[in-house]
């Protein structure tokens, strides 16, 4: 996060402006610019309109001033959408250095099948090699943990330097080339082949390197590639319709109404405004394997929430104890205090703070670990067996008397209706009562809420606890459905029912059994502390592992959109303006009462085009931080985001270039440059 | 799936009924109906057809009332309108000549009307202001009182299309047969 | 001014209350409410099996060719058949095809006068059966879109379509329509002209003929061919205020219930309705401007002793009343009828850019059936804007826009201004327009502008000074007309043939509605700067460059 704040200050720093003013010229090569139909168009009548201009000289013509003018602006709206692209992709590219560094010095210790070990260089290693990683080594290659278990440094990938466990078996498998082993030992199967490896394609990723046009890129890329077209029969035929009124309208005029027309800015910024969206997202710390990913996250119509972690704090703590009758409270609390004393978790520590007393564990004590297969955890006190635990766990251990069975259901249930966990306590097979632990709702996640709805996104809890409970919690925190006692089947069939519905469906999941909804999902967040599964199903990986960037992960993706669509707007809107400059520039020589059409009164022809076409230039790099902030953008409903956009763009857009081209028509006139 | 035998059956089914039968159950119902609009409101005078209602015709004696110019020369067969721009040089020298021909001077304007051509060249009216400016012609012509002239344009003025359409106008052919009918 | 404000409310808001019944009809009858019609239209034809859009667009050029084929031949061979009273002789090859190709095409562009030109058989067996089927043909087209965008699995069957359309709506508003223009003294026989002696003892000529019934389907069917030269200014073709006012009704009775219709198929009435106020809209500013700038006097009359208190009056009928000319000329370039209630080459110049405007724009309610298809691609594009302005990916009615959609409406959008611009440059810079122009100047390059408008938007008027039957000019409009008519129809049915094949996604506040007033003002504004801001250049040569020069 630190990251994040960080890059949207100095947006021209230094560093990266000047790689990218070089890039700009590079970016020249054909090869690059036929990309963008529309710059390349721009390449090529600037060339012609170079010839002309050379030609001009060598012969002697008369405006050459005028027209080198011309060529030069014209070459410079080329270059300012080359320079766009570049800064955008500039951004990434001290990223890239910095993970290709690391790429490039890892060495792998690869294991025979005899089980000696051999040392390789890491680009070397192929898909199910097996490789050993000792304690202070780099991890060479994506894979999984077959064996051992050790705490990991992800730093390198994630920034976050508190070290993480991974173990072999279990959701926690995953090993990320890079990453540094900081203690133990671990063999580790490799799953990635080279240059495919989770590095590479964040390598890829970062510099836009491997940067493929979406599908709304393409769309809109058709679009203004047909406003070019429309716009060069507009221009094209102009000089038929000038020799029936008896003139001629000279070639670099032509090309620069044609320039000016055109949706240059738009096209410049393009390319930025889409790598500019997936930077935003991986300085927010989320990975998206394709533009495409950020995209569709805009269009979520239903987002699905873990409940914990995302809707309540991770740890739920203790409120009350509930004493079965017959039963003195001390005894409870006594016996909810022991067996809690060796359970360090948040969850064990607030019933020891709760109870009160004693924090030491006594000397005799014998502390009974919390397993999957049991779900009680307690302690052996000589002449004491204390378990606490899940109601219908604690049930199984032994018989009780009915009358207590039904006191205990009668109070748990009370404690799941107020959308709280009961953990049932035992002592020597005698119930005690109930701790009440108690979900904690995220503070400002309600409202965040309420936002979503009004963007049209339902939200979605998805839980294991029981329906009860979970009614509960969801009512206090405002989500739209839930799931509860939610199997992965469950999540798989919910995400496909409203898919069927004709809703995008975007979740987060980190465990092995979540990758068929991840991949099922049109927005698959895996948590990059999930296993590899996860990782691969997903189409985005958050290396902060923090579900609740679900909710922003889909306002980046509609900011993306909505920069789009608003640049295309002013873009277009922009020509209102740039008719009124130029035509009556070129008109007047046809018929001397269209001089009426120059509404803005600049001062002569020769400078109403340049002034133009200088404004067609300059704004590019005007709106370049514009495209890679993204437009302002705030949770509203579609239809007053779209007067808002209208307004500010459109409006704008018709306005901006009539006060622009006038105060340079000022400019070059008073300079006398036309 | 076969396209051609379904396009013959829908070219005679339509055929039939849309041109055939349309087309002979309008004939009986204006033939019926209407007869004297269905055969072109043809005017009869002692049985000899002298000219439509609808249709303009020439009129070039002083003794009745001229219809609007016509760029067809009255053919009924070959109806047009001038097509010429408002701002034309050839509109302004044929306007000239009518202006000529009525004699109107910067005091005695001429209407409009009798200056612009017509669409379709056989407009049947003039405007009232028009038909009142030849008053005193045609009353000299045939010696008879202008006054009397002017009633009998006004008895024979319409508005067109009630409120939608309040200038009146007079068709000029039905004026002239009224000239000649009274003064027999 | 009190009389054409009056009128105007008469003819359109008074056409806007009937087409709200009549659209609900015709959805009802292209949902197939009337079965037992529907059975007999299908066994007319052998059969209906349901229609994907491939099918259903060959099933359109099948019937199309068909329409070609007959036309031309009885046009080619008329001075050989019956029915021909007035002797016409053979007509040149060119103009047969320019006129089978204008008819067929729903255009009726003429480059003749009927009346000494065509027969009878050949204007009723012909011409006006074009009238119907040609009509019918852009009804079904957008039948079948309105079926495929509301989630129909099919696009329904195109002979039975055109059937519903020819005989449930065509042919009782036209006997209506005849009736009345009949008993008003439009002629309606089989007689040859008639020969009159006229007061001053010449000899006159009056043609007639069949014609109510004939000017009845033209209104109606957004087809506009005269049954005489001159068309509704003729007095013959247009007799009475009463019978100028139905006219009108008819030009734009069809095409506004066409967008009711859609909107009732794919049931969303409330998108038809936003749809309707910005097709009303820009309906409302075309009249305003026409009938204000035809308040101007004629301005080559002002150096002479003329009174002109009512506007320009060259080229217009009195009994028609002094605003019903630029009315008309607005409501039949709205459309893509194409008849005309007074010369538009004698309107003022700026008068003259409006009709122009109308048929660059093309969808001002537009042709039956084809005027809706035309903003559905408007539609498309804006949708496709708008969308992403919310911050979505761009869909229309849960449909996916995307680039084959997109490249797909850029091709169909980009045809018109290239066949018109492009025309209009060959014709203006060469002797093949020059020489055929019937005023000078800037007016002159307005009506080669003007024809080729009219000829890739299927409206068919003119700046009837052109002398435009010659060779290049019949060959020229008639690739144009066919251009400007079947990929205008082709393609959207392509479009929504792609979106059909799509998963559909559901809506919420979160997705742009095109149901909301601030969706309308979206494509307002794409409609003009897509269908105008290319032609502006050109406006500025022709009538703008007129206006100021010589304008006073």
């Amino acid at each position: 996060m630190e990251r994040a704040t960080s890059g949207q200050t100095g947006l021209f720093q230094r560093e990266l402006v000047v790689p990218a003013m070089r890039d700009s010229f590079a970016k020249l090569d054909p090869r690059t610019l036929v990309r963008n139909p529309v710059m390349f168009v721009t390449a090529i009548v600037a060339t012609t309109a170079t010839v002309i201009l050379l030609r001009g000289i060598a012969t002697g013509a008369e405006d050459i001033g005028f027209q080198a003018q011309l060529v030069f602006w014209l070459w410079l709206t080329v270059l300012f959408g080359n320079f766009a692209e570049a800064l955008a992709e500039g951004r990434g590219k001290a990223q890239a250095k910095a993970l290709r560094d690391t790429k490039e010095s890892l060495v792998a210790l690869r294991i025979g099948k005899t089980g000696d070990t051999e040392k390789i260089p890491a680009t070397q290693l192929r898909y199910g090699d097996i490789v050993l990683v000792c304690e202070g080594q780099q991890i060479p290659a994506d894979g999984e943990v077959v064996a051992g278990v050790a705490s990991v440094n992800e730093a390198a990938i994630t920034g976050e330097s508190a070290p993480v466990i991974r173990e072999a078996g279990g959701d926690r498998s995953a090993v990320t080339a890079g990453t540094t082993v900081i203690s133990d030992e671990i063999r580790v199967k490799v799953t990635a082949e080279p240059g495919s490896g989770f590095l590479d394609r964040m390598i890829a990723l970062v510099e836009g390197a491997s940067r493929q046009k979406t599908p709304n890129e393409i769309a809109l890329t058709i679009l203004l590639t047909g406003l070019t077209l429309i716009f060069l029969v507009a221009v094209g035929t102009l000089p038929a319709f000038a020799s029936y009124a008896g003139g001629a309208i000279a070639v670099p005029v032509l090309i620069a109404l044609f320039v000016a027309l055109i949706p240059t800015t738009i096209s410049a910024l393009l390319s930025a405004i889409g790598i500019a969206g997936m930077d935003r997202l991986i300085r927010f710390n989320v990975l998206a394997k394709s533009g495409r990913a950020v995209e569709a996250a805009g269009d979520v119509g239903t987002l699905l929430l873990d409940k914990t972690g995302t809707i309540t704090i991770g740890d739920r703590q203790a409120s009350e104890f509930v004493t079965l009758p017959g039963v003195a409270e001390t005894d409870l609390l006594e016996a909810a205090r022991l067996s809690s004393l060796a359970d360090t978790t948040p969850e064990g520590r607030s019933i020891v703070a709760l109870a009160g007393g004693e924090e030491a564990l006594p000397s005799d004590a014998e502390p009974v670990a919390f397993t999957a297969q049991t779900r009680v955890s307690g302690v052996d006190l000589p002449g004491r067996i204390i378990r606490k635990g899940a109601v219908d766990a604690v049930l199984k251990l032994s018989d009780y008397p009915e009358d207590t069975v039904l006191a205990l259901k009668k109070i748990t249930d009370r404690i799941a209706q107020a959308g709280g966990t009961p953990l049932a306590v035992v002592e020597n097979g005698r119930l005690l009562g109930a701790i009440h632990l108690k979900d904690i709702i995220k503070t400002g996640i309600r409202e965040r809420f309420v936002e979503l709805r009004r963007m049209g996104i339902r939200t979605v809890m998805i839980t294991g606890d029981n329906p009860l409970t979970a009614a509960a919690i969801a009512a206090e925190a405002g989500v739209d459905d839930f799931l509860a006692e939610a199997t992965p089947e469950d999540k798989l069939a919910y995400i496909r029912k409203e898919q069927a519905e004709g809703k995008l469906v975007a979740m987060c999941g980190d465990g092995t059994n979540d990758a068929p909804a991840l991949a099922q999902s049109d927005v698959g967040v895996a948590m990059n502390t999930g296993t590899q599964a996860a990782r691969e199903a997903g189409n985005m990986v958050d290396l902060d592992s923090d579900p609740t960037k679900l909710i922003e992960v889909v306002g980046i993706g509609k900011q993306l959109l909505m920069t789009r669509g608003s640049l295309t707007t002013f873009s277009i809107a922009n020509d209102v303006a740039k008719y009124f400059a130029i035509l009556p520039a070129i008109f007047v020589v046809l018929y001397p009462a269209l001089g009426t059409l120059n509404v803005m009164g600049l001062a002569s022809p020769q400078s109403a085009i340049l002034s133009a076409i200088i404004f067609n230039a300059i704004i590019i790099p005007l709106l370049v931080p514009l495209a890679l902030k993204g437009v302002a953008y705030r949770p509203m409903p579609a239809a007053s985001q779209l007067l808002r956009n209208l307004g500010i763009y459109g409006v704008g857009g018709v306005i901006a270039p009539f006060v622009g081209i006038k105060l340079i028509d000022l400019a070059v006139a008073g300079l006398g440059l036309a | 799936m076969n396209y051609v035998l379904p396009s013959l059956r829908l070219w005679l089914a339509t055929i039939l009924i849309c041109v055939v039968g349309y087309t002979g159950l309008m004939l009986v119902f204006a033939q019926t109906m209407a007869p004297y609009q269905a055969n072109g409101s043809i005017i009869e005078v002692d049985g000899q057809a002298v000219g439509s209602e609808l249709v303009a015709q020439d009129f070039s004696s002083p003794r009745y009332f001229w219809p609007r110019p016509s760029a067809a020369s009255y053919d009924g067969m070959g109806a047009a309108g001038s097509n010429l721009s408002p701002t034309s040089a050839d509109l302004a020298a044929r306007a000239a000549e009518t202006v000529a021909r009525y004699g109107a001077t910067a005091g005695n304007p001429v209407p409009a009307d009798l200056v612009a051509a017509s669409g379709g060249g056989l407009d049947p009216h003039i405007s009232l202001d028009g038909a009142l400016y030849q008053a005193d012609r045609v009353a000299a012509a045939r010696g008879l009182d202008p006054a009397w002239v002017r009633d009998l344009i006004e008895q024979q003025a319409a508005a067109p299309g009630a409120i939608f359409a309040p200038e009146r106008i007079v068709n000029v052919l039905q004026l002239n047969l009224a000239l000649d009918r009274l003064e027999e | 001014m009190l009389s054409a404000i009056l009128t105007t409310i008469l003819i359109v808001g008074g056409t806007a209350l009937l087409a709200w019944p009549l659209g609900i009809y015709m959805a009802g009858l292209f949902s197939g409410r009337f079965a037992s019609a529907d059975g007999l239209f299908a066994r007319t034809v052998g059969g209906a099996p349901e229609q994907d859009w491939k099918q259903y667009s060959i099933a359109l050029f099948a019937f199309n060719i068909v329409m070609f084929g007959f036309v031309f031949a009885l046009l080619a061979t008329q001075h050989m058949l019956p029915f021909n009273p007035d002797g016409q002789g053979a007509a040149s090859l060119d103009l047969v095809f320019n006129t089978t190709a204008s008819f067929t095409t729903n255009t009726n562009l003429q480059h003749y006068s009927a009346e000494s030109t065509w027969s009878y058989l050949a204007q009723i067996g012909g011409l006006m059966w074009l009238q119907f089927v040609s009509a019918a043909t852009g009804i079904a087209a957008l039948a079948a879109l309105a079926r495929g965008i509301g989630g129909k699995p099919t696009m329904g069957n195109f002979f039975v379509d055109v059937q519903r359309a020819s005989f449930c709506v065509l042919l009782p508003l036209a006997m209506i329509v005849a009736a009345v223009i009949a008993l008003n003294g439009v002629p309606m026989t089989l007689q040859g002209a008639a020969q009159v002696t006229t007061l001053e003892g010449v000899a006159q000529t009056i043609a007639r003929g069949p014609a109510a019934a004939f000017v009845a389907i033209k209104q109606l069917g957004t087809n506009g061919g005269g049954f005489f030269g001159p068309n509704s200014t003729h007095p013959l073709e247009n007799p009475t205020f009463w019978s100028n006012a139905f006219e009108m009704v008819a030009i734009i009775l069809i095409p506004m219930a066409c967008v009711w219709m859609f909107g009732r198929i794919i049931g969303r009435p409330k998108h038809a309705m936003v749809v309707f106020g910005v097709m009303a809209a820009l309906l409302l500013i075309k009249l305003v401007a026409s009938v204000g700038f035809e308040t101007a006097p004629t301005q080559a009359f002002m150096d002479l002793p003329v009174t002109q208190d009512v506007g320009n009056l060259e080229g217009k009928e009195l009994r028609l009343g002094a605003t019903t000319g630029p009315l008309w000329a607005v409501l039949t370039t709205s459309t893509s009828n194409g008849s005309v209630g007074a010369m538009h080459d004698s309107l003022n110049p700026l008068t003259g850019l409006v009709p122009m405007a109308g048929m660059w724009l093309n969808e001002t309610f537009g042709g039956v059936g084809v005027g809706m298809i035309n903003m559905f691609l408007y539609i498309v594009v804006a949708v496709f804007v708008a969308g992403m302005m919310v911050g979505r990916t761009p869909e229309y009615l849960g449909h996916r826009i995307e680039g084959r959609e997109m490249r797909l409406a850029v091709l169909a959008l980009i045809s018109h201004p290239v066949l018109i611009l492009g025309g209009t440059a060959l014709f203006a810079a060469t002797a093949w327009g020059q020489d055929t122009l019937n005023n000078a100047g800037a007016h002159g390059f307005s009506e080669i502008l003007y024809e080729f408008s009219s000829a890739a938007a299927n409206n068919g008027s003119g700046f009837e000074g052109l002398g435009d039957n010659t060779v290049p000019w019949n060959i020229a409009t008639g690739l144009v007309m066919l251009i400007g008519r079947y990929l205008p129809i082709i393609v959207p049915l392509a479009i929504v043939g792609s979106l059909m094949a799509k998963r559909r996604s559901a809506e919420s506040a979160g997705t742009l509605s095109v149901e909301s007033s601030t969706f309308g003002v979206m494509l307002f504004i794409t409609i003009l700067i897509f269908g105008a801001l290319t032609f502006f250049p050109a406006a500025a040569l022709g009538p703008i460059a007129e206006h100021l020069t010589s304008m006073r």
